[in-house]
């Protein structure tokens, strides 16, 4: 999260894409301009770089199958997370899908134990129950990593409704792909939210592809900011950080003021496949994937950013990429060294609090535990 | 004293409300109209629109919601109308409520009820008369629990309330307006009985029933016809928590009797008598059987609206007499 730095270092960025909005006409226009800290700039630029040394770690420890089943990385979205955290309080709900990783980081996960529970270790954010999908750090509220496709989003009504109903001042952020947009929970969720208003900003991170089926194939409205109907929303580049973060900012003052809940649409792209097992060619052109990288990339932006700032030289800059990779292969070096849990009645427990069942299944637990 | 099932689970919301401002009731009519059986009658007037909370007809989303609330903290009860509807939320039940804490590792969870009418009513076919006993009692994660009489509804319920984890409360309607006694102890505003602990409603020698919810009362008219008709004592278990199953009493009771019928509402297949079988086969009280094991179930059909149907379909006193003959030999 951002911190609060002095003001002497500090440099105003304009946004490049402008941010679209709906039913948002009588309120204050989203400021196009963001004074952003040397430090916190910075901290931006380390935590995009970081997030994607983690992924393409990922991406390669999958490959040499020390990573099973689902794993769907973030690289080429690491900008909505950043941008989002940037604004947000850190004790803010945050609920997400199985896109993850990088929404756990910023909710102060280290990369040792992110990369250890998609390995399925003892060190990882799980311990090892979890995986790829469900990892959590419910002492900074982020509740997941979740599996199924839509359901996270009336899970955020609900984190915004305990914040509405002890008056704690939070807001709850619930994200969801362009896939999941047109699950009908998500419009439940909607209905309850803006009935009740809740403190909520429906999150959709449109990467034009949910899974293999582009939004034209799959939407019969694309706009999705506009598909609360009745809740006002806000359309991003979810490809800058700073817009990101003008975006989130004007929302989470929005929302705080009590006004309920927004819908937004992060506009970004993922370069690699939907999960692990999709190359990400056959529904896409490898130059439309090129072509963004070039023009888009958040990183590539973010660099440009600090260095028109002059807040470093571009030799600073590869200097903190090397930090950053040093740090992030020293950290999957750890990950690596914890061993996979060990199998003993700890795999039975935390089914229930409490439990005071025999521990069955599988012959050696026919009939209670045996090592 | 004497007491519905209504208002012992009236009761028992009130008190835990009451006693903790988490505490609040999400669902479906719950507020205004005083709920659709009239369970939450009062609360609304008393608790205000804050904490007894109408939802729009839309159980998949009122339920993440509750579910989401009880991930930070708050302790809701959600209500179904009845839990037919719940198959529109199950989704959140199961993949949400109940596998949040292991896949965790311990970290989120999910304290809160939901509750609702469960199992056979009267007239209303197939879709609206359905026992969910086995489907939830089969998920590790969320404890099912299945009162019986007025005292089971009040201390189960405000246990459920207070219980850490997430709790599937199956009420039965057509014992909703039965008044049944409640003792001195369970008329105070601390009473609360154990989950997952049976309950040997009758003591008998002869026979084992194992029964949960409104077929206790079923097994009990059994109890009184074979006392008189054949002198068979029998012992009636009120499991009151489908899960975790109380495997103990049921053991120790089929040890005393060396016979064992099993009776419930729902469909036979893999359902709790089969469990409850499966349970004896692999303890040590197989060893003390005399007879097969029987089961009893509703009839493996969807329920049938006319009433000669239904009733054929729905255990009856006599398909239990009929069960703890053949398992004593007399008939």
């Amino acid at each position: 999260y951002a911190k609060k730095a002095q003001k002497a270092d500090t440099y105003t960025f304009q946004v490049i894409k402008p941010h679209v909005t709906y039913l948002l006409e009588d309120h204050p226009p989203i400021p196009l301009e963001v004074e952003v800290s040397k430090d916190d700039a910075l901290f931006y630029l380390r935590r995009l770089l970081t997030m994607r040394r983690m992924e393409m770690e990922a991406d390669q420890l999958y490959k040499k199958k020390l990573i099973r089943g689902f794993c769907h990385l973030y690289i080429g979205q690491e900008a909505v997370a950043t941008g989002m955290a940037a604004a947000l309080n850190l004790d803010d709900h945050i609920i997400t899908a199985y896109r993850c990783h990088g929404w756990q980081m910023v909710k102060g996960d280290s990369v040792k134990a992110i990369i250890a529970e998609l390995m399925g270790r003892e060190a990882g954010s799980s311990n090892g129950k979890g995986g790829s999908m469900h990892i959590y750090k419910p002492e900074n509220n982020f509740y997941g990593g979740n599996g199924i496709v839509g359901a996270q989003v009336p899970l955020g009504a609900g984190l915004a409704f305990q914040a509405q109903y002890e008056g704690t001042g939070q807001i709850a952020v619930a994200l969801y792909g362009d896939g999941a947009a047109n699950q009908g929970q998500i419009f439940e969720a909607y209905n309850m939210a803006g009935l009740w208003k809740l403190p909520i900003a429906f999150v959709c991170e449109n990467n034009h592809y949910g899974m293999g089926t582009s939004i034209q194939r799959a939407s019969a409205e694309t706009q999705f900011y506009k598909r609360g109907q009745y809740i006002p929303g806000i359309q991003f580049d979810g490809m800058d950080v700073i817009a990101v973060q003008a975006a989130t900012q004007y929302a989470a003052d929005y929302i705080r003021a009590g006004n309920g809940p927004l819908v937004m649409e992060a506009n970004t792209y993922r370069y690699v496949g939907h999960s692990m097992s999709d190359p990400g060619n056959s529904y896409r052109s490898r130059e439309e994937v090129d072509n963004i990288r070039k023009s888009m990339d958040c990183i590539e932006l973010m660099k440009s950013r600090i260095l028109e700032a002059k807040f470093a030289t571009e030799d600073e800059i590869k200097s903190m990429e090397k930090e950053v990779r040093k740090d992030v292969t020293a950290q999957v070096k750890e990950a690596l060294a914890s061993p996979e849990p060990k199998v003993s009645e700890y795999m039975f427990q935390e089914t229930v609090i409490n439990n005071t069942e025999a521990l069955r299944g599988t012959e050696q637990w026919h009939n209670g535990w045996k090592p | 004293e004497k007491m519905t099932v209504r208002d012992a689970l009236n009761a028992a919301m009130d008190e835990e409300m009451e006693k903790d401002d988490k505490v609040f009731i999400i669902g479906e009519e719950v507020g205004q109209y005083q709920g659709a059986y009239k369970v939450t009658r009062g609360l609304f007037d008393k608790y205000g629109p804050k904490r007894v909370r109408d939802a729009p007809i839309t159980e998949m989303g009122f339920t993440g919601i509750g579910v989401g609330a009880a991930f930070a903290g708050l302790k809701p009860i959600v209500e179904f109308m009845t839990w037919n509807f719940s198959m529109q939320a199950i989704d959140q039940i199961i993949n949400s409520a109940a596998k949040s804490y292991y896949m965790s590792s311990g970290q989120v969870t999910s304290p809160m009820v939901f509750r609702g009418p469960n199992g056979v009513s009267a007239g209303v076919a197939a879709q609206h008369s359905q026992c969910f006993a086995s489907w939830y009692g089969h998920c590790p994660g969320v404890i099912t629990v299945t009162p019986y009489d007025s005292e089971d509804a009040k201390g189960l319920l405000k246990a459920s309330i207070r219980d850490p984890n997430p709790v599937v409360f199956l009420e039965s309607e057509l014992v909703y307006g039965t008044e049944y006694e409640m003792s001195e102890e369970a008329m105070k505003d601390d009473f609360v009985l154990p989950l997952g602990k049976a309950k040997v409603q009758k003591e008998g020698e002869d026979v084992t029933i194992v029964t949960f919810s409104r077929m206790v009362d079923v097994a009990l008219a059994a109890a009184e016809t074979l006392k008189a008709e054949d002198g068979i004592n029998v012992e009636v278990i009120n499991l009151r928590t489908i899960r975790p199953l109380d495997a103990e009493t049921v053991i120790q009771s089929v040890k005393k009797t060396n016979r064992l019928v099993t009776l419930e509402e729902g469909w036979p297949q893999y359902g709790v008598g089969a469990e409850i079988a499966a349970v004896v086969m692999e303890s040590d009280a197989f060893d003390y059987l005399d007879a097969p094991i029987e089961r009893v179930s509703g009839a493996d059909i969807p329920m049938p609206y006319a009433t000669s149907l239904e009733q054929a379909a729905i255990p009856q006193p006599h398909n239990v007499v009929n069960a703890v003959r053949r398992s004593t030999f007399r008939k």
